[in-house]
Parts: C-alpha cells; structure tokens; sequence
C-alpha cells in the first residue's frame, strides 16, 4: 500500500507520452495515437463508420466528431476524432461532455440516415449493423426527411460472391481501402461524384480478390452482402464459436456461425498477432464440405461382393482389426495426409508404432524428399514463433520466398509480407519463374512498381533454383546483402520437388546469418512434424535412428525397451512403391487424395493392388472407392483439437457443432488399436495432447542437415517440348472447397503462361488455346504470356481443366511437349 | 474595364485605379510574347534573377500580397513553409502548382487573366518557382475552359522559345519546365489537395491535412500551390518593391485586386482597383445598376460567401472589411441582383450547383446538399412548409464546420445568408402553399419567380 502525498497531476508523464484531458478525465496516451483510440481506452466509445483501426485514417464520414481545445483555444469547428491525434495539454469532449460534439453527431447520423433505406427487417446486417446500433445509440429520434431517397437497382454482383446493394452504402470506404492498403488488389473503387457516388468495379473486371470477403465483413453496413450467405440467418440466431483455418498453414483465428446445427458462415477472428482480422476467401467460404453428398456418416465395410456397404461401428472395427493382424506380418504403412491436427497426427505416428509395429509411416501426401526430411529434422521441428513469428517476418528487412507462391499457399503470410513492404519498406524477394501478382504487389512501391518488382523476382529455370541460390551471391548480390543481418528464407513445401534446394536455402541462411522458416501448404503438415508422423522422426523430434530418443519414447509409452522398430521407414512414394510391387500387406490411409501424390498412377495401382487397405476419410474418394474398410471420421466443426501453423504455434479449437456420432481420427485410431490389443491412450484430442505435451521435445544431438547437390535442369531437346513450371492456386479443385459456386467464381482463371519468344518457338498464339502434353494425356488452356525464361510453361496444378499430375504425370521441372 | 494609357510602373502613390494586373490587357495582342516584351514583359525576372531566392520570399512577406483564390493566405509566409536544405524534406524536389481551377458561380477573374495576359502568369511562375526553388510547376486549368488552355499552352511554348523556360533560363543557371494541365470538370478539383490528387491522376477528393502541400503535396513532395492572381501580381511585386505594392489597399489586405461584376448592372466585367474598395465604388464603375432598377442583394466574393444586401454598399471589400461584415473576401466575384429576383430560387440555384458538384467524400457535404436542395425545390413548387426553413437552418448548421473541405461550408453559405436577411420571402412561398394538398401547378409557376431574365 502506498501513502503518496503527491497531489496525482504531478506525476511524470511516461516516456513517449502526452497528457491530455478526455471528458473531463485526465490521461496519459503514447504520442501518435488517434484521439478516438485514446478514448476507447478509457471506454468511451465514439461512434465511427469509416475509421478502422487496421486501415489509415479517412477521416470521410465525419461520425466521430469530438470538441477540442488546444493551449487552452478551443478549436472553432469539431473535429475529427479518428484523424487527430492527442497532444499534450490536449482537451477532449466528446458527445458525453459537449453539447456541440453530440449535435455534430446526431446531425451527421441523421444526414447518413436520409439516404439509408428502412429495410434493415430484410438486411443481413440487421442486429450485427454499427449503422444499426450507432443510430440507437447516438442518433435523433426521428428524422426530419420527408423528400425522395436516393435508390440503385439492386443487388449489384461485384464478383459471385460478393454482393452490393449501393442504396445501402454509406460511403465510408473502408472497402476500397481495404482492397487498395491490405490485399493490394484494387478492383473496386469510387464512381461519379455528390450523392451518386458509389462503389464499382470496372466493366468486365470483377472483384477477382482472394480477400474479397473481408471487405464483407467491415462494411459497416449492409451494403456488401455474401451470395452464400445472403438472406439466410438473422445475426441474433446464430451461434458462434471461435475457430481456426484448416485450409491452410497459416492458423487464421476464425469465428464460426452456426443455426440448428448448420455451419452458416465464417468470419475472421482477430488474432494481432497472427492474421490480425483478416483471412483469405478460401477460410471464409470453403465450408459446405461439412454438408455435401459425399461427406461420410457411416462405417462401411467391402463385402464378398465387392461392395462397400454400411455397417456397424463394432463390425467395421473388427474387419479392419483383423485385416491389419493378418497384415502386420507382411507389413503396414500408413499413410497419414497433410490436414490431421496436432493430436491425430500423434495418434497416427503412435498407431504406426505400436499396431503397426513400423516407422513406415508418412504424413507427406504431396511431392516429398529424403532432403526434405533431413531439412525438418534439423531447421524445422521443436522451433515455435520465438524463433520466427509473423511479427519477425514482419519485422525483417529483407524476405527470400523460395518455392513459395504466398498468396497462393499462405495468403495470411502473403498480407504480412504486403504489409511489411508497404510500412517498412521491407524488401521481399521471390525465386520463381514469373513475376506474379504476388511478386508485383509485395514490391516496395515508389512511383512506379514496374523495376521495384522485376527487382523483387529472382527467375530460375525450374529445377535450377538449388543452383541458383547456390550462387546467389554473383547471380543477385544485392539479395544477399539484404538477407544479412536479420533476413528471414521461407521455404515452402515445393522445395522438394527440386533436388538440393532444401540443402542450398539452409547454406544461404547459414551464410547470411538469415532466419530460415518452412511454410507448408496444408494445416496439418507442420503439427505432423511434430507429432512424429514422418518415417524419420518420433513424437517431439525425435530421431528414430537415436537409441536414446527411442529409449525415451519407449519409457513414456510403457514399452520395454527395445520395442520400438531402430530402422526409418519409408516415405509415402516407397511405400506406395512397395505396395504396387506386393512388398506391403496392407495401408492405412488418412485423408490422402491420390492426386495430390507425386505419380497418381503409382499410388492408384498401389491401393489396388495392396491386400488389405483402411480408410479414414470425410468423404468418398478414389481411396474409399479401393477401401476394404472406410470409417468417417469428424470435421473440424464437430471435434475439439489444435493445428500448429507454419510459425510452430499452437492455435486450439473446440466443437462448433453437436459432436455426438462423429469422431476424430484419434479416437477411431485408439479404438481400432484396442480391437487390435493395443493401447493407444488417444480416446479424446485433449488426452493426446496431454501426453505428447509429457513428452516433450527432443533434446539429444539434432539430426544432420540436410547435404543435396544441386540437380541439373532438364532443358528442352527436342522441338516442342518445354520445362514444366506448376504449382497451385489458392482456389481450385482442392476437395475441401467443393459445392461453393460463389467462392470458385472467384479463382483465377487456369492459363497456361511462358514468354512470347517461347510461345513463337512452340507456335502459341496468346489468347488461343495451348495443349501440354505427355504420353500419359493433355491440359489444353488459353495462353497467356508472363515473364518466364526461355523454354518454360506454366501450367496451374490441380484447376478447373489441369490436374497436371492427374493428367500429365510430371510435376515441376519436368519436360513436356507443347502445342497450339 | 479600365483604360488607363500608364504605360509603366512607378513607385508613386498611384491613382485609386490606377491598373497593375490589367494594365496590359487592353493592348492590342497582349498575349502575345513579343507584345508583352515590349510592354516591359520578363523585366521583373530578369531583376528576379540577379538576387538570392530567400530574398525575393522576403520581398514578397514585406509586400503584405495574400492569396487571390478565396482564403487569402500571407503568400510569403507560404513560400517560407517549403523546407529548403540539404536533407530532409528540403532534399526532395519542390513543386509550384498554380491552380486555375477557376469554377465558382460568378468567379470570372483568372480566365480573363489567361486570355488577356498569360505571360504575366508565367513570369510569375518563374519567379515564384526560382524563389521556392521548384524545377517544375503545373497549371492546372479548368478544362471547360478551352480558350485559356489554348492561350497559356501557346505563351509557354513562346516561353520556352525565348529561353525564358527550359534549361539555364537567362543565363541563370536555373531550369523550370511548365507543365499546362487541363481538369476535367470537377468543382472539387479547385480544393487544393484534390487538385493534386487530379494532378497525379487519381480520383479528385480532397486529402487528410496534416501533411500539408508545404510539406508533402504534390509526389509527396514540398508544394506551393497558388491562385493565377496571386502568382501573376508577383512581377508587378518584384518590379514595383513591397512599399510600393503597400501603398494600395489596406494595411493587412495591401495591393490591387481584379473585381469581377457580373449580374444586374449596366456595365459588367473586370474591375480592377485597390482593396478595400466598395460596391458602391465598383457600381460607379461599371455604370450603376442595370436600367436603374435597385439592388437587392449580392455576393461579395463567389456563391459560396455568405450574401449582402443594399445595406452593404459601404462595405470595404477587403479580407478584413467583408468578415467584419458578415461575409467572406473569397473570389471578388460581385453577383449583383436586383429587385426582380427571388431570393429563394437563386438560393436553389446555387444550392443545385453544390449538390451537382459535392465530391461525396464526406457526409455532411454529399448528404447536406442533396437534402437542401429537396428542400428548396419543394419550396420554390409551393410545396414547403415554415418548419422547412427551420429545417434548412439546422441542417446547414449540421453541415457547416463539420464536413471535410470547405466546399460543404460554402454550400451553407447562400442558404443561411438568404434566410437571414429575407426570410419573409421564404415564409411567403409558404403561405402561397393551398392547404392540405399538393399544388400541381407548381412548375408551371416556376420561370414567373425567376425574374432573371430581365
């Protein structure tokens, strides 16, 4: 207790500081601030429309109107309080303490409220509407307008998902702010001027944003309206939980808005220190999965006729029980994909383990390396966002994007990097093949953004990116130099698809003294790490190869020593191998989409031919069509668990929807061990966790980097071929995106992309069809020209009309043939 | 106009009005550079040219000139705000705008300026530019205004012909170039942050202050942006010295100024004579009211200063003098209306142009005019009742101070002078109004309360 006989106003201001007085109430707020943020500190809320604490200060709809006085001189008009900021001596009076201040405000309301049409019973954001609630709590009690409104024709589709409804837009711009400072994708803009201003896009430009729906999202009113959404729910019958992305690595907070056990919309949480409020479309709208025809409710087992027919829980347990008794002896693999949460993944490597009795379990359902997991065993598992945050990557100088197209497959992290260039000048390179719309808009701007970004595009051939960054040094100096000191490489997962790439970027990093981060595609990839669910590693990072990492693991499982199998297993395309080859009795397979594996036929053949085949999966698929038995498994909606995003970090979710009948991998997994007589101890998320948490991290000698020479690239030899370039795009054919029409109206449009010199070489024609082929079939897209080197197409990988490795069977850096 | 045979400057006290900025505009092919060269053209630059810049921002704060466009800003205290200096904000280019964006009802004063003398602009603008240390200025005119444009395009390139622009001007060692821009017909676009923002292409609204354009204004670079009047009595500055300049007009409004009648009186046109000086000194000038039919009111600076009435006769029309008085200096645009006009249907007028021209930037300004404007023609169709006039008062007080530039301030303008001084006549198109219905013969009564015509 402290008996100061100071009077309290002789107190010292803070460091950085001024002092001002707020209704009558003195306080200290950080130089810079804005009066409006300095008042919600001290709860009192002014209302506002256009001000958005993430966007700059407009200053436009002049709600937030406060009285000040400066040395003492009150000012002769308002002023904006989501434009000033404090200064010392500073006197505030909002609406609570000046009369002026509150008719400025109920004047300005009334005047948006001339224009606004009274359909708020119809509007979506009646309930949710700051227009709404701010006209209850600080407007007139009526209006004294008795003229004609102003009306539009509505609703005005700005894209398929999006949806304007212009009599409705009160014109605060936090839109097109949006759109221009954040996603940096202008397509909506201003039109006309006075009373006829509006959004608009321009004609026959859509508002093809991968961020569109966030601009949904801060509209203050109901001006920008959902297609999937619109006219389905009241705010006040939803019920929300809070959630996170499963789309992608990067562990958006999400928001999930349920109504009698229906998943009706999601919104972005607010996480600063992850993906602040904004999430990528994808996150927001790729949610009907949950509800579409081939979602899996029911165990089904293949009969003697060669049927999959449903049965029961017991039943179906007890058939695949056996299958994989009988099969242990000829061996089981399991196949684990890219989407388990933290604690299904760790049921997973302990089912391999323990019932399986193997190492040959893999989580990689994706083009994968033996660099690769030399790569994650020493730069990537048991590192967390002390090491690399989105605040560090924020806070770097210079950024390296190596086999990494962020706003493609880590959109979150694209907006960082966004952000970054355009507040602190942060300097982000890309070695790829093409100045993409990424590269353009994550270019420091100044003046032009055409140099900044060739400067910002570090071209290789594919399959020469190792070489390249070898010898970055003479081929970009600059970049190196940028890198020193406190530079930040991400490596996304398409580094193992270029052999020594993994090894050159982790010996770039070394030189330069660089933060070296792993950004993977799918949500669960990086828990799997983690969780053991790799051929290499054991629960905690922990090598298989090490006796005494064994030995730990052995103890906490309460196996005897020695049990646990010493030799790594085999990754995901050996396995698949071996089973095609009869070497593998059976396979456990976990949501894999043959497709997405680096030879589809491979696998295809392997599934067929291997003699007793499990499947977990949500839906059917071309795994549950070769299934002997198929056991559904939960949603995310319906269970509890938790991903580890790119940064390591841990991001927790609980059941948005009634979880009875449904459950998570780990519990079908535990289950079936104990038909099995195995104990897994996973019955629930939460136990799981428990136990891989008591496990802790490994702390013995770190598994040797990864040591690949540089491959060298395949280069065109005979007329009409070319080199490969692919990777995904953030809205495609991907299986958790189906049934949304309004969200995959939005994609970019699949194209096949190379330089004019090659397309005159090849005999392409931009704008008319083009055809990639291989022995194995052909993607005939529109072609486009870009910026690639000599002799390169490019092809988007699993679009509408170029599954490349469905289709062709090559992948990136591969030859093809091509051909108008 | 006025016809003085003054055929140079001297530095006594001159004649109440004695010409300075039109002193050239009655030669004939004044716009011409050879004509303007022999009218003493381009003297005051070369003398500009012999001393340090900071003298000549010195010359021109001594002088006491104030901005031209309306607000009347000290000019010399404007060029002192450009950061000069090796580093910092200093270090980055400097920019002169001039803004032409001449586009206020009954402001008529720049375009007869660019017509009759574009050089004089131009010699301003050098000076000005050498004297802020600016490479480059734009003049950004109005585009419906084709002629100007012509005119001022043609005296740049006769400009840059006789080296008075382009590299190493006079043997100086200073460069200017001179861009001439054409707007695209936005009233907003006379703001000056909107003009820049049309000036770099984007859509013209006007911009968050702080920063200002001394520091960041146009590229985000230190900017003086200058009305045509201002830049174009900055020769008459340097030639004649700041005593000089000081001996006409008033003690804080010093200097000659470019009046333009317009409206109801015999003679209309550009008057130019000291500050300070009275309508009823102009009306001499321009022959008296039109057809002898008495004054009812007038604006003493452009649609957006609030109105005076025959009252204000003996109102010294400087900055000071129309505050004093109720109103705003602005533009000098005198629109003069006599007996037969009604008051609220030029108020609708002018309301109408605010409405057709508010940005939309900002509520108060897009909503208010939209509103008003309802209201007004509901009134002038006899369809307005005495709780309308409260109405357009509370709502003009809603909008003035509160909306984001001073468009919206000047959109009240008209409205509440108007109610000030005759509220009876807006009270009586009420009582006109038949009871409990709607009068359907309202239009057609329309033109009759015009009077306009006349």
């Amino acid at each position: 207790m402290t008996t100061s006989l100071e009077k309290p106003d002789v107190r010292p201001v803070p460091e950085g500081h001024v002092r001002l007085t707020i209704d009558g109430e003195e306080v200290d707020a950080p130089k810079g601030e804005l009066i409006i943020r300095s008042c919600e500190r001290l709860g009192i809320i002014i209302p506002r429309f256009c001000d958005h604490p993430l966007l700059a200060p407009a200053g436009a709809c002049r709600q937030c109107l406060v009285e000040v006085e400066m040395g003492g001189r009150p000012m002769p008009k308002p002023q904006a309080s989501c434009t000033m900021t404090v200064a010392d001596g500073m006197v505030v009076k909002t609406q609570h303490s000046s009369p002026v201040a509150q008719k400025a405000q109920e004047g300005v309301m009334e005047l948006l409220l001339i224009n606004h049409p009274l359909d708020c019973p119809i509007c979506d954001k009646g309930g949710e509407c700051p227009l709404q609630n701010q006209a209850m709590s600080t407007g007139r009690t009526d209006s004294r307008f008795v003229d004609e409104k102003r009306t539009f024709p509505k609703p005005l589709a700005i894209s398929t998902q999006v949806l304007l409804d212009r009599e409705r837009c009160v014109l605060c711009q936090r839109c097109t702010r949006f759109s221009e400072q954040i996603a940096g994708d202008p397509f909506i803009d201003l039109l006309e001027r006075g009373a006829l201003q509006q959004i608009g896009v321009a004609q026959d430009k859509p508002f093809q944003s991968y961020f569109s729906g966030n601009t949904i999202q801060i509209c203050p009113v109901g001006a920008l309206t959902s297609a999937a959404y619109r006219f389905r729910s009241r705010p006040f019958d939803l019920v929300s939980t809070p959630s996170v992305c499963e789309h992608c690595a990067c562990g958006s907070a999400m928001r999930t808005d349920t109504r009698r056990g229906v998943v009706l919309r999601r919104l972005a949480g607010n996480d600063p220190e992850v993906n602040e409020e904004w999430i990528p479309d994808k996150s927001r709208f790729a949610f009907r999965y949950l509800t579409s025809a081939g979602r899996i409710t029911r165990p089904m087992v293949r009969g003697s006729d060669g049927a999959l027919t449903e049965t029961s829980w017991t039943d179906a347990l007890r058939v695949a029980a056996e299958g994989l008794l009988a099969a242990r002896e000829g061996g089981i693999g399991v196949l684990a994909g890219g989407r388990l949460t933290v604690e299904d993944a760790y049921a997973y490597a302990k089912f391999a383990r323990l019932a399986a009795g193997t190492n040959d379990i893999d989580s990689r359902a994706r083009p994968h390396s033996a660099e690769e997991l030399d790569f994650l065993g020493a730069h990537v598992v048991g590192n967390g966002p002390e090491r690399l945050s989105y605040t560090r990557l924020e806070a770097a100088p210079a950024v390296l994007c190596v086999a990494l197209e962020p706003e493609e497959e880590a959109p979150v992290v694209f907006l960082r990097l966004r952000k970054a260039a355009q507040k602190r000048r942060q300097k982000v390179f890309h070695l790829g093949q093409w100045t993409t719309p990424a590269v353009l808009r994550t270019a420091v701007e100044l003046g032009s953004t055409e140099p900044a970004a060739r400067d910002g595009l570090i071209r290789a051939v594919p399959g020469a990116e190792a070489a390249v960054l070898t010898e970055l040094a003479d081929v970009a100096p600059h970049v190196v130099e940028a890198l020193t000191g406190g530079g930040v490489i991400l490596v996304g997962e398409r580094a193992a698809e270029v052999p020594g790439l993994f090894t050159a970027a982790a010996r770039l990093a070394e030189r330069t003294g660089a933060v070296i981060g792993w950004v993977p595609r799918r949500a669960g990839e990086r828990g799997a790490v983690e969780a053991g669910a790799l051929p290499t590693l054991l629960p905690g990072g922990r090598p298989v190869a090490d006796a005494a990492a064994r030995a730990e693991v052995e103890q906490a499982w309460g196996l005897p020593a020695g049990t646990l199998p010493a030799t790594p297993g085999r990754s995901t395309a050996e396995m698949l191998a071996a089973a095609a080859a009869g070497e593998l009795a059976a396979l456990v397979v976990g949501g894999v989409d043959p497709f997405d594996l680096p030879d589809p036929a491979v696998a295809l053949e392997a599934l067929r031919n291997v003699g007793f085949l499990v499947s977990l999966e949500l839906h059917t698929s071309a795994v549950t069509e070769l299934a002997d038995v198929v056991l559904p498994v939960a949603p995310d909606a319906q269970r509890s668990g938790s991903y580890l995003n790119w940064e390591g970090r841990r991001v927790r979710f609980g059941p948005a929807l009634d979880a009875s009948g449904v459950l998570p991998d780990c519990r079908v997994l535990d289950t079936l061990a104990v038909e099995m007589d195995v104990d897994l101890f996973t019955q629930t998320p939460a136990a799981a966790a428990n136990e891989l948490e008591r496990l802790g991290r490994h702390v013995g000698v770190a598994p040797p980097a990864p040591s690949v020479d540089p491959a060298e690239p395949l280069r065109p030899r005979f007329f009409g071929q070319a080199v490969l370039a692919t990777w995904r795009q953030l809205l495609d054919e991907s299986s958790l995106a189906v049934d949304e029409p309004a969200l995959a109206g939005t994609a970019r449009p699949a194209q096949l992309r190379c330089n004019p010199a090659t397309a005159q070489r090849l005999g392409l024609v931009a704008g008319a069809p083009g055809t990639v082929r291989t022995e194995r079939g052909t993607i005939t897209l529109p072609v486009v020209f870009a910026d690639l080197p000599d002799g390169v197409v490019w092809l988007p990988a699993n679009s509408p009309g170029s599954q490349v490795r469905g289709t062709l069977g090559v992948g990136h850096g591969d030859l093809v043939g091509v051909s108008a | 106009m006025t016809n003085s045979d003054r055929s140079g400057l001297d530095t006594s006290t001159p004649d109440p009005i004695t010409p300075v900025l039109t002193r050239r505009w009655l030669s004939p092919r004044a716009w011409d550079i050879d004509v303007y060269e022999q009218l003493e053209g381009y003297a005051a630059l070369r003398y500009a040219l012999t001393g340090h810049p900071d003298q000549l921002i010195e010359l021109v704060k001594a002088s006491g000139l104030r901005g031209r466009g309306g607000a009347g800003f000290p000019t010399g205290m404007k060029w002192g705000f450009i950061p000069q200096g090796p580093t910092g904000a200093g270090a980055k280019p400097k920019y002169l705008v001039v803004n032409a964006d001449e586009g206020e009802p009954g402001t008529c004063k720049d375009i007869p300026t660019m017509m009759a003398d574009p050089h004089s602009l131009i010699e301003g603008c050098i000076i000005t530019c050498y004297a802020i240390r600016a490479n480059f200025c734009a003049i950004y005119i109005r585009g419906e205004a084709l002629h100007p444009l012509r005119r001022v395009r043609y005296a740049v390139e006769q400009a840059y012909a006789k080296g008075y622009l382009g590299r190493d001007i006079l043997g100086s060692g200073f460069d200017l170039d001179i861009v001439v821009h054409a707007g695209a017909g936005a009233y907003i676009c006379g703001e000056e942050t909107a003009l820049l923002d049309s000036l770099e292409g984007r859509r013209g609204q006007p911009r968050l202050k702080p920063p200002f354009p001394a520091t960041s204004g146009l590229y985000a670079s230190p900017t003086v942006v200058n009305n045509v009047e201002t830049i174009a009595s900055v020769p008459a500055i340097v030639q004649g010295g700041s005593s000089w300049f000081r001996t006409m007009g008033q003690e804080k409004s010093p200097g000659p100024k470019i009046y333009s009648l317009s409206g109801h009186v015999t003679r209309p046109g550009q008057y130019e004579a000291p500050m300070g000086t009275t309508l009823r000194a102009l009306l001499e000038l321009a022959g008296g009211m039109k057809d002898g039919i008495p004054l009812k009111f007038w604006t003493p600076g452009g649609s957006s200063t609030p109105l005076f009435t025959a009252e204000h006769l003996d109102v010294p029309l400087d900055f000071e003098g129309a505050a004093t008085a109720g109103s705003m200096l602005g533009t000098t645009a005198l629109q003069i209306f006599n007996e037969t006009v009604s008051v609220p249907w030029a108020v609708m007028k002018w309301t109408e142009f605010y409405k057709h021209e508010s940005c939309g930037k900002c509520t108060p300004c897009r909503e208010g005019t939209y509103w008003l404007l309802q209201i007004l023609e509901r009134m002038l169709h006899k369809q307005g009742t005495p709780a309308d006039i409260e109405t357009l008062l509370d709502v003009c007080d809603n909008v003035l101070g509160r909306a984001f530039c001073a468009l919206g301030d000047g959109a009240t303008s008209p409205i509440t002078s108007g109610i000030k001084y005759f509220r009876q006549e807006f009270l009586d198109l009420c009582t006109a109004q038949p009871s409990g219905g709607v009068d359907t013969a309202a239009h057609d009564q329309l033109p009759e309360l015009t009077g306009a015509s006349a």
